[in-house]
């Protein structure tokens, strides 16, 4: 593809904002990419689910609005973060983006599940400096009732990473009754500290503000009533992963 | 520039042993002292020490009695006393262990009257809060003295009073003292008194060869007083044992002395703002020879810091309720400006600029002083570190663009106020308030008439009768309506500070510049995001109009979607941008009182609630009576990509067209500025540089604390603009159900209520 087909290809997007080291390191260009396999039970984003209900744009037009915020983000020690929705649900249109943004000599991020990992070719891999890796939990059964999808190709994708030596921040959202099992958490502190390149575990205390997004899109959120994890639980976790000497937050 | 000759007595040798420099030494030139000796400090926060227990001592027992003054709104007044420098006896807080002395009154936290400014604003301050007006002070500022207040009134032409009356221009300072004045203390403790009064004889002889012209006259009288001020400034320091007639010897002295002059100036004075200046550095400068000396260590050093700031916190004023309301609490805005680069390179950063901060830790976070940082990328990393730490903890620091100010104020410039920025000593700024543009356009759709009363303001001129708003038409409507409205603006900004001089004259404050000194008409506007998205709808939406019976323009309904400010979308900020400029050109049309300098600001910290409260429906689609957005800020809610894309919207305004300041209030969750704690400081650190770097020139960081969404959660009517941003979408904080507020406490804070 040359680069001015490149630029034409297209993607549907929910939106895009800046956040501050929430997204990967300093302050980024966040892309939502629309439209998501998975239905994780307290997704926060359920409006990016359906990839028919993003907007579709062209690179050129994302790299437009990128490039203002190029020196900006630079400067404030960030970059680009592909986000969702899924951004390996349009893994043509993910790796254009990043391609570009590479070229423009930004940090780039990818927030991915995994469970697409396969139609991340290595050229895409290549042009991305940090996989945010949602890793949802680490028991095959509860995956399957959390999210709705397998376990295993997240596995596979986090070895596949480590083989090529992607640096990675694993990502863990902590949901009382489902992801606080300690024998679930111990087991995926042992696997995740047997791939180097995992920088950091990031531990993020499931919270119920997507509840008025569901109530907008008149879908029945699913963990209403659970209850959000207090300092204690969050804090044990977190304890665990540092037990094996991964640097947890 | 006054040259005079230099007593070098032996007092004075003593003061100024071991100092460099020499220009300062042959005239009032603090600056050049300041460039001459001081150390820069490039190191981290790690030397500062915390509170003592004399400190927490002293600390303690002022702050006893906050909140019974909270309760009834003052702690105590003398209703008899109208306030002069000398008028109250010496007060103090713990006369044994205070190292810094000096109060307004005979006793902390009693307020004085001042009723130069206007009679009528002291009787119902003291009415309001029980207390009976004097019948001597009122017999006198009734019968035998004029206040400013009435002069104005006197000179106040239909026009202007109507514009006045309905908020289209609002806020004016013409029953208040106007403020904004930052007199140079700093040479108290340099020079002592002595040698200033000297100084300003030396400027009025020059003025003896004159003609006697009305300005001359002026000049002569004011000079007058000026001395007059001074030894009044010295009589009032000897009822504290302090001799300010000669120079500060040593750091207590420096403070002590700086302290009185601007106690001098808070005694005679209740400007809406009583800035500081820009004192760290210079202090820094006796605090290091000190210890150098071996006077002092760390501790006393900060000690002496820490009982300064503890006096600039309890300086008051007798307001009105009314008031306060307006400013959401008892603001006196004694703005102290830390930081900076020097114009040679060198970071006008030392270790007290440090030990300043250092006082929202050993005392607790407090708005006022209104320590404001003068940022520039330039500045050493390890003070950024600890700014940005500061202002995570207790979200009480301010940042403006050194970078935009130095190579037009110079690198002795201060803050008054908010966002004012003054070379210290030199310049002065009348205080303008601001006109409502959002107000302004609505009488562009009416012909003129107010949209709340029917009234007619503005000229009579064709109303626009379309059932939908015309761009252009509407356009050339609303330049008609501003060029009316910066004539009458002007105008009565120079009835006011004519008035102003002429019976509420800063002889304190102004002995303490040069003469003579350069002025601004300092002008403002608010509203406008409002004015700007509203043009911005009816250009890229369709707006609609509905009448009343008399055809006035009562509401407006928007079909289809608008580029909003705050997005940075050139479309809509271009005509935030358009405004701005042309405002600033229509005011510069009209002569100005004294010959002042014509500059605006965009700003408005918490009366953007009033003023929307005056304010009918706007074609933007915000609703009769809803708060405009703050300062510079975008409308609350429009703005959808995240408050660093907000800020590079704010940072296109042209801080050329808009001398007197261009604020941005951010509030951000501790989250917001990233997952890791340790983390924060840093992103913060990088969000300040890009946003300076882009041309921004203030950003007010507010982090919220557990308190401020607890209190949201029990008052939600005070809190109608409170955001939260949570992974990459904002939220209203008051609409979300008390189950989600919760979440969002016990998340963000750790723990649960």
């Amino acid at each position: 593809m040359n680069s001015a087909a490149a630029g034409r290809t297209t993607g549907r997007i929910h939106s895009w904002d800046l956040s501050t080291g929430v997204d990967g390191p300093g302050t980024r260009f966040v892309l939502f990419v629309s439209g998501c396999p998975l239905r994780c039970l307290y997704c926060a984003n359920p409006d990016t689910w359906h990839l028919r209900d993003g907007r579709e744009t062209t690179v050129d037009d994302v790299m437009a609005e990128i490039g203002k915020y190029r020196d900006f983000v630079t400067t404030a020690g960030g970059g680009v973060t592909l986000t969702g929705g899924e951004p390996l649900l349009q893994p043509t249109f993910t790796a254009v983006v990043l391609r570009r943004c590479k070229a423009a000599g930004l940090h780039t991020a990818l927030d991915t599940s995994g469970f697409l990992g396969t139609r991340a070719s290595d050229e895409l891999l290549a042009d991305t400096d940090l996989v945010l890796l949602d890793i949802k939990s680490f028991n095959a059964g509860t995956y399957r009732r959390l999210t709705g999808g397998e376990l295993a190709p997240t596995l596979d994708f986090a070895t596949r990473l480590d083989r090529l030596g992607k640096r990675m921040w694993i990502r863990y959202v902590l949901v009382p009754g489902w992801t606080d099992d300690p024998e679930a958490v111990e087991g995926l502190a042992r696997f995740v500290t047997g791939l180097g390149s995992v920088e950091r575990v990031d531990v993020l205390p499931f919270h119920k503000l997507g509840a008025t997004k569901y109530d907008a899109l008149g879908i029945p959120f699913p963990l209403r009533d659970t209850p959000v994890p207090d300092s204690r639980l969050t804090e044990r976790v977190r304890t665990q992963f540092r037990a094996h000497g991964l640097a947890a937050h | 520039m006054t040259t005079t000759t230099v007593t070098t007595g032996s007092r004075t040798d003593e003061a100024w042993r071991g100092f460099a420099g020499t220009t300062w030494r042959e005239r009032i030139d603090v600056r050049d002292f300041v460039q001459a000796t001081y150390t820069p400090y490039e190191g981290d926060a790690s030397f500062l020490t915390g509170p003592t227990r004399r400190t927490r001592a002293v600390w303690e027992k002022v702050s006893a009695l906050f909140p019974e003054e909270r309760r009834r709104g003052i702690h105590d007044v003398d209703p008899a006393t109208p306030s002069t420098i000398t008028s109250h006896a010496p007060g103090y807080i713990d006369r044994d262990r205070e190292l810094i002395v000096g109060l307004q009154t005979d006793a902390p936290l009693k307020r004085a009257i001042m009723p130069n400014g206007g009679l009528r604003m002291v009787e119902n301050s003291l009415k309001a809060y029980g207390y009976a007006p004097d019948p001597f002070v009122t017999k006198v500022f009734g019968t035998y003295r004029k206040t400013h207040n009435d002069g104005v009134f006197d000179a106040y032409t239909p026009t202007m009073r109507a514009a006045r009356r309905v908020g289209v221009i609002t806020g004016l300072p013409d029953a208040y003292g106007r403020g904004r004045i930052i007199g140079d203390y700093r040479r108290v403790a340099l020079y002592g008194t002595d040698r200033l009064i000297a100084a300003k004889r030396a400027e009025r002889a020059l003025l003896d060869a004159r003609p006697s012209t009305e300005h001359v006259i002026r000049d002569r009288e004011e000079l007058a007083e000026q001395i007059r001020a001074l030894g009044e400034l010295t009589e009032m320091a000897a009822g504290y044992g302090c001799d300010v007639s000669r120079p500060a010897a040593t750091a207590h002295e420096a403070v002590q002395w700086l302290y009185l002059g601007f106690l001098a100036a808070v005694k005679e004075q209740n400007g809406a703002a009583m800035s500081l200046g820009r004192t760290s550095t210079f202090l820094d400068v006796y605090l290091q020879r000190d210890l150098a000396e071996g006077l002092i260590d760390e501790t006393r050093a900060q000690e002496l810091v820490d009982d300064f700031v503890i006096k600039l916190r309890i300086v008051r004023f007798l307001r009105t309720p009314d008031y306060d309301a307006l400013f959401s609490g008892d603001p006196t805005w004694v703005t102290e400006s830390i930081g900076g680069i020097g114009l040679d390179g060198r970071p006008l950063v030392t270790r007290t600029s440090f030990r300043f901060l250092q006082t929202l830790y050993n005392l607790g976070p407090a708005p006022e002083p209104n320590l404001t940082v003068l940022w520039s990328p330039r500045l050493p990393a390890g003070f950024k570190e600890f700014c940005a730490r500061v202002s995570i903890d207790t979200s009480a620091v301010q940042y403006e663009s050194d970078d935009l100010m130095r190579p037009r104020t110079g690198d002795d410039t201060a803050i008054a106020c908010c966002v004012s920025a003054m070379a210290v000593g030199r310049q002065m700024q009348f205080f303008g308030a601001r006109v409502n543009l959002a107000k302004a356009l609505l009488y562009a759709v009416n012909g003129g008439r107010d949209e709340m009363t029917g009234e007619q303001i503005a000229p009579e001129m064709p109303p626009l009768t379309g059932e939908y708003l015309d761009h252009d038409e509407l356009a050339a409507a609303y330049d008609r309506v501003l060029d009316w409205l910066a004539e009458t603006y002007v105008n009565t900004l120079n009835v006011i500070h004519c008035m102003h001089d002429k019976y509420a004259y800063e002889r304190l404050e102004m002995a303490l510049h040069d003469h003579p000194v350069h002025r601004f008409m300092a002008c403002g506007i608010a509203g406008l995001s409002v004015a700007a998205d509203s043009l911005s709808a009816v250009k890229y939406a369709r707006v609609k109009v509905f009448r009343d019976a008399s055809g006035l323009a009562v509401d407006y309904r928007t079909e289809g979607d608008y580029p909003a400010y705050g997005n940075n979308d050139d479309r809509a900020d271009a005509i935030a941008v358009g405004l701005v400029e042309s405002f600033m050109a229509k005011v510069r049309k009209h002569p100005t009182y004294r010959d002042a300098e014509h500059t605006q600001s965009v700003l408005t910290i918490t009366s953007n609630v009033v003023y929307g409260k005056h304010t009918g429906n706007t074609p933007d689609g915000r609703r009769a009576g809803a708060p405009f957005a703050p300062g510079a800020n975008p409308m609350n809610g429009r703005d959808r990509h995240g408050v660093v894309a907000s800020a590079l919207s704010v940072a296109k305004l042209p801080y050329e067209h808009a001398r007197d300041g261009i604020s941005l209030t951010t509030t951000i969750t501790p989250e917001g500025l990233g997952h890791v704690p340790e983390d924060r400081a840093g992103n913060l650190v990088g969000i300040l540089d890009v946003y300076m770097a882009a041309g921004g020139f203030h950003m007010n960081v507010n982090v919220l604390d557990r308190a401020v969404l607890e209190d949201a959660m029990e008052h939600p009517e005070k809190y109608p603009e409170l955001t939260i941003r949570v992974s990459g979408y904002a939220v209203n904080f008051v609409r979300l159900t008390r189950e989600q507020q919760l979440d969002v406490i016990s998340r963000t804070f750790h723990g649960s209520l």
